[in-house]
C-alpha cells in the first residue's frame, strides 16, 4: 500500500509541472510555424546563438527575481519592491563605473558590483525588518520601497540615463563564457544555490512551515523572524543581480524604466510554477518553468506579430488561460462529467444517465 | 423499540482516497427521534461517512435515501437546506459578530435585498428560548464560553427545519457540566422527533444519551446494535476487533508508581509567575519523574499556565527556575533550550502544519532546535518517525502522507510524537487525549507513566478529571484564573476535586 501511495504522490507532483511545461512547449511550437528555424541552435564566432538561447538569456533577470520571490511567497509574504531594487542596483553600479577614469578596469567593475549588491542586501534587510520586526503586512511593507525605491534610483541617476562603456561590466548581462551567455550561467548558478540551500539543509522545510502555519511554527520553536528576514534579503539580492544583468546588457542605467513591472511578472511566474500565494509548499523548478513561459510568451508576441497596442491584452489572455487550465476545479468543470446541480434532480439525472448509454 | 421508517438510509457507501479505502460498502440508517452513536477507532471512517452524506466528498459508490428519496448533495449548504445539518468539532463561527448574526449568517432573511435585522433578532431569540438557553442574542459571540458557542452552532443548525442533526465529536472540548447541558438539548431535540447522529470517543456518553450504536472498523461496517442491549466490553471489542487480552490491558489502570526518585530540587519551578488578564501569579514546582495534573473548568486558566511555562505568552510577573537557577523564558525557543516542551490543545491552529507530511511535522521541533543549517539526516528522520508511528499506532502508517488528510485522532498523535522525539525534561501535555480512541488513549496514558518512570517531569492537563487523577502524583486545581490549591494525589477522588473547583477553597 505504501508503494502505491508514493506512486500516487509522485504522479501528483509530476502533474503539478505538467501543465506549465506543456504550455511552454505549445508556445515554442507555435513559434516554429512563424519562424521555421526557431529551434536551431548554432555556434557563431564561438558563441551559442538561437531563439531558444535568447529566450533563456533575456529571461535570466526574470528567473533571478522570481527565484527570490518564490521563497518570499512561500513564507506567505510578497515583495513588491524588487523592480525598484533592480533599478537602484543597476543605477548605482553604472554611476560608479561612469565615475572611473578607466571604465574597463576590472577592479572598478568589481567594486561597482560589490557596492550594488551590498546595497541590495541592505534594502532586503529593511524589508525583512518591516515585515518580521515591525510586523507590517508584507504587501504594505514592500510597497514602501517599491515607491520610494524608484525615487532613490532616479536620485542616483540624477534623472538621466547613465551610459557606460565597460567591457568587463558588459560580461554580466551581455557577454559569453565558454560559448554560453554569462547571464544564463549566473541564473543557473543562483538556481542551483537556492535549491541546495533550501533542500540540502532544513531551510526549505522551515520556510514551508512558517508559511503554512506561522503560529504553530513559533510554538515548535522555529525562529520564524530570522527566517523571514533571510528570505527577504535573499530576494533583494536576487533582484540586485537581475538589476546588474539588465543594466549591463544595455550598458546603461535608467532609473525610471529598469525593472518596471518585473515584480508582477515574477509573481506570475511563481504562481504558474505551482507555489501558492497562501504560502507553504514551494517549487523552485516550477518557478523556473513559469519564468521561461512568460519570457517565451513575450518572444512569441513579437514573432507572431501581434500588433503592439494589443500585446498586453494578448499576454493577459494567455496568462488567464494558463491559470485556468492549471486549476483542478476548472479542469474538472470543463473536462469531466459535472456534479449534478441539485440533490433531488441529481437522483433523477443519475437514472437518466444510466439509461441513456 | 418499534421501528418506524428510517429517515435516512445509506447503503453500500464506498469512498476511496488515493491509496486509502476510507469506506467500503458501509450501510447506515437513522430513525427519527433517536440518538445514534457512530463509533470506531481513529481513522475508522466516521468523519468520512458524515462528509459523504453531506456532500463534502463525492462518493464512489452507494446510495443515500432521505425520507425515501435518493439524494446526492453537492455540499453542506445544500444538505442543510434539505434538513441535514452538521455541528463540527471546531466551531466555525465568527466571534466578533453577535449571536443572532452568527445564527443567520449566509442566509439572512431579506426583503428587497435589505437584511431584516429585526426579524433576525426576533427569530434568534425564539430559537434560543426553544433550546432553553439564557443567552443575549445581541451580545458578541466571543464573549461566551466555548460550550455556549457550541450551543449557538446548534441553534444555527436546527433553525432550518432540521430533520437530521449530526454532531462530529462535539464533546471533546467540553467539561462535564457543559456536556450535561449539551445532552439536555440533544434529548429535547430527540423528543421533537429529530434524528441525531453523534460521534464520540467517550463510552460513558454513548450509554448516557444514545439509543443505537453503529460501529465502523477500517472503513467497514462492523454492526448496528441497540445501546441498551450492548455491553460496554462488547462495544469495545467491536471497535478494536480484538478479544479479551487487549481489553484486560485497557482496564488495567496505568497507575503511576509513587515518585520515589524525586530529587530535592524541582526540574522546573514557577514562583509568582503570572500574566495580567490571563492567570494570577502562581507557584508550581514539578520534579523529576513526577506527573502533575492540572484540574479546572474550561477557561479556568489551565492552558494559560502551560503557555507561561513554555514562553508562548510573556509573563508579567514572577520567574521560572530550571534546576534551581532562574532562567529567562522569553519565547518557545528559549523554553525548549531549557528542556521544556508544550503539546498544545489546538492542534489545527497552534500545532500542526497541515500541508506538510507526517514525517516533517514530527521532526519539526527537533529540527528547529538544531537550527536550519544542521538538517537531521534522512535515515535518522525515518528511524525516529517509524518508531513513533508504531508506538502511537498512527494510521495509515505512511510518513509521506500530508497531515491534512489524516483523521482527527491521528493528527493528535502526530503532534504528540513531535514533542516526544525532542526528549524534553518537562513535557507539558494540554489535552493530549482529545479526540483519541479508547485503545490509543490507554496507550498514551501508559506512555505518560513510563516517561515519568524514566525521569521525565510531566504537566498533564485534561478536562477529564478521572484521567488526571489516574495519572498524577500531584494535583493543582485552578479556578477563575487562580491556582487555588495543590495537593498530593493519595486517594483523592473526583468528588473531592469537583468540590474544590466549585467552591474555590481547599476543603
Ligand atoms: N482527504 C483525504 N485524503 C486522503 N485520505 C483521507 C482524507 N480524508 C480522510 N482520509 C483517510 O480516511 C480514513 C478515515 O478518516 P476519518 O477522518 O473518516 O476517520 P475518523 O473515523 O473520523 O477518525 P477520528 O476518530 O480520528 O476522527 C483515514 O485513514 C484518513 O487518513
Ligand atoms: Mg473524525
Amino acid at each position: 500500500m505504501t508503494a502505491s501511495l508514493s506512486g500516487h504522490m509522485s504522479a501528483l507532483t509530476r502533474r503539478r509541472l505538467f501543465w506549465p511545461v506543456t504550455i511552454l512547449i505549445v508556445l515554442l511550437l507555435a513559434n516554429l510555424l512563424f519562424t521555421p528555424d526557431f529551434f536551431k541552435i548554432e555556434i557563431r564566432g564561438g558563441h551559442l546563438y538561437g531563439s531558444l538561447i535568447d529566450i533563456v538569456r533575456f529571461g535570466a533577470p526574470l528567473i533571478m527575481v522570481a527565484l527570490g520571490m518564490t521563497l518570499v511567497i512561500a513564507t506567505r509574504g510578497i515583495d513588491l519592491s524588487v523592480g525598484s531594487i533592480v533599478a537602484i542596483c543597476g543605477a548605482l553600479a553604472c554611476l560608479w563605473i561612469s565615475g572611473q577614469d578607466d571604465q574597463n578596469s576590472v577592479a572598478g567593475v568589481l567594486t561597482a558590483v560589490g557596492l550594488a549588491l551590498g546595497l541590495a542586501l541592505v534594502l532586503g534587510l529593511w524589508n525583512g525588518f518591516l515585515v518580521a520586526g515591525v510586523g507590517m503586512q508584507p504587501i504594505i511593507a514592500t510597497l514602501i520601497l517599491m515607491v520610494a525605491g524608484r525615487g532613490l534610483a532616479q536620485l542616483i541617476t540624477d534623472g538621466q540615463i547613465i551610459t557606460i562603456n565597460s567591457t568587463p561590466y558588459k560580461l554580466i548581462g551581455g557577454g559569453y563564457w565558454l560559448t554560453v551567455p554569462f547571464s544564463i550561467l549566473l541564473a543557473l548558478g543562483a538556481v542551483a544555490l537556492a535549491v541546495a540551500l533550501t533542500r540540502r539543509t532544513a531551510l526549505g522545510m522551515l520556510i514551508e512551515s512558517v508559511g503554512g502555519n506561522a503560529e504553530a511554527s513559533r510554538l515548535a520553536g522555529i525562529g520564524s523572524r530570522r527566517i523571514i528576514v533571510m528570505v527577504y534579503v535573499f530576494c533583494a539580492f536576487c533582484a540586485g543581480i537581475a538589476g546588474l544583468m539588465i543594466s549591463s546588457n544595455v550598458s546603461s542605467a535608467d532609473g525610471n524604466n529598469a525593472g518596471l513591472w518585473i515584480e508582477l511578472d515574477a509573481i506570475l511566474a511563481v504562481v504558474i510554477g505551482g507555489t501558492s500565494l497562501a504560502g507553504g509548499r514551494f517549487s523552485i523548478g516550477g518557478t523556473v518553468v513559469g519564468a521561461l513561459l512568460i519570457q517565451a510568451l513575450s518572444t512569441t508576441i513579437y514573432t507572431v506579430g501581434v500588433p503592439p497596442e494589443t500585446t498586453l491584452l494578448f499576454k493577459a489572455l494567455v496568462v488567464t488561460v494558463v491559470c485556468l487550465i492549471q486549476s483542478p476545479a476548472f479542469r474538472a468543470k470543463v473536462f469531466q462529467r459535472r456534479r449534478r446541480p441539485s440533490a433531488r434532480a441529481a437522483a433523477r439525472e443519475k437514472t437518466k444517465v444510466e439509461v441513456a448509454p | 423499540m418499534a421501528e418506524p421508517a428510517a429517515i435516512l438510509a445509506m447503503t453500500g457507501i464506498t469512498k476511496e482516497f488515493p491509496g486509502v479505502k476510507a469506506l467500503s460498502d458501509v450501510d447506515f440508517r437513522l430513525f427519527p427521534g433517536e440518538v445514534h452513536a457512530l463509533m470506531g477507532e481513529n481513522g475508522a471512517g466516521k468523519s468520512t461517512l458524515i462528509k459523504a452524506l453531506t456532500g463534502v466528498y463525492d462518493i464512489d459508490g452507494g446510495e443515500i435515501l432521505l425520507e425515501g428519496e435518493a439524494v446526492r448533495f453537492t455540499g453542506p449548504l445544500q444538505a442543510q437546506q434539505a434538513g441535514v445539518s452538521t455541528v463540527y468539532q471546531e466551531i466555525n463561527l465568527c466571534p466578533n459578530l453577535s449571536v443572532a448574526e452568527n445564527i443567520f449568517i449566509g442566509r439572512e432573511p431579506r426583503r428587497l435585498g435589505a437584511i431584516q435585522w429585526k426579524k433576525i433578532h426576533r427569530r434568534a431569540t425564539e430559537l434560543l428560548r426553544r433550546l432553553r438557553l439564557d443567552i443575549d442574542a445581541s451580545a458578541l459571540l466571543g464573549t461566551y464560553s466555548i460550550a455556549v458557542q457550541q450551543m449557538v452552532a446548534i441553534a444555527r443548525a436546527i433553525d432550518i427545519s432540521a430533520k437530521v442533526l449530526i454532531f462530529d465529536e462535539p464533546t471533546s472540548s467540553l467539561d462535564a457540566k457543559e456536556c450535561e447541558q449539551l445532552f439536555r438539548v440533544m434529548r429535547q431535540l430527540k423528543d421533537e422527533g429529530i434524528a441525531i447522529l453523534f460521534v464520540t470517543h467517550f463510552l460513558d456518553q454513548v450509554y448516557e444519551v444514545t439509543d443505537r450504536v453503529t460501529v465502523l472498523r477500517n472503513g467497514r461496517l462492523v454492526g448496528e446494535r441497540l445501546t441498551a442491549e450492548l455491553a460496554q466490553i462488547d462495544l469495545v471489542a467491536m471497535m478494536i476487533g480484538k478479544e479479551l487480552e487487549v481489553l484486560e490491558q485497557l482496564d488495567e489502570q496505568p497507575k503511576s508508581s509513587p515518585a520515589a526518585l524525586q530529587d530535592a530540587s524541582p526540574v522546573v519551578a514557577a514562583s509568582e509567575l503570572g500574566r495580567d488578564g490571563a492567570v494570577a501569579p502562581f507557584n508550581l514546582a514539578i520534579h523529576r519523574g513526577e506527573v502533575v495534573g492540572l484540574a479546572g473548568l474550561l477557561g479556568s486558566g489551565r492552558t494559560e499556565v502551560a503557555r507561561l511555562l513554555f514562553g508562548a505568552d510573556r509573563a508579567d510577573h514572577g520567574q521560572i527556575r530550571v534546576d534551581g537557577t532562574t532562567v529567562a523564558v522569553r519565547n518557545p525557543r528559549t523554553a525548549m533550550a531549557h528542556g521544556i516542551a508544550f503539546c498544545s490543545e489546538n492542534r489545527r491552529t497552534e500545532g500542526l502544519v497541515e500541508d506538510l507530511t507526517v514525517r516533517e511535522n514530527i521532526i519539526l521541533a527537533l529540527q528547529a532546535e538544531r537550527g536550519w543549517s544542521r538538517p537531521i539526516p534522512r535515515r535518522r528522520q525515518e528511524e525516529l518517525v517509524d518508531k513513533y508511528i508504531k508506538a502511537l499506532r498512527i494510521t495509515p502508517a505512511n510518513p509521506d502522507m500530508v497531515v491534512r488528510n489524516l483523521s482527527g485522532g491521528n493528527q493528535q498523535k502526530v503532534l504528540l510524537a513531535r514533542w516526544l522525539i525532542t526528549e524534553p525534561r518537562l513535557l507539558i501535555l494540554d489535552e493530549p487525549t482529545r479526540g483519541i480512541d479508547v485503545g490509543a488513549k490507554a496507550e498514551i496514558q501508559r506512555l505518560v507513566v513510563s516517561l515519568a518512570d524514566g525521569g521525565m517531569a510531566v504537566l498533564f492537563i485534561s478536562a477529564e478529571l478521572e484521567e488526571v487523577l489516574r495519572l498524577s502524583h500531584k494535583i493543582a486545581v485552578l479556578r477563575d484564573r487562580h491556582l487555588v490549591t495543590e495537593m498530593p494525589n493519595d486517594g483523592v477522588d473526583v468528588e473531592h476535586v469537583m468540590r474544590i473547583i466549585a467552591s474555590g477553597a481547599a476543603v
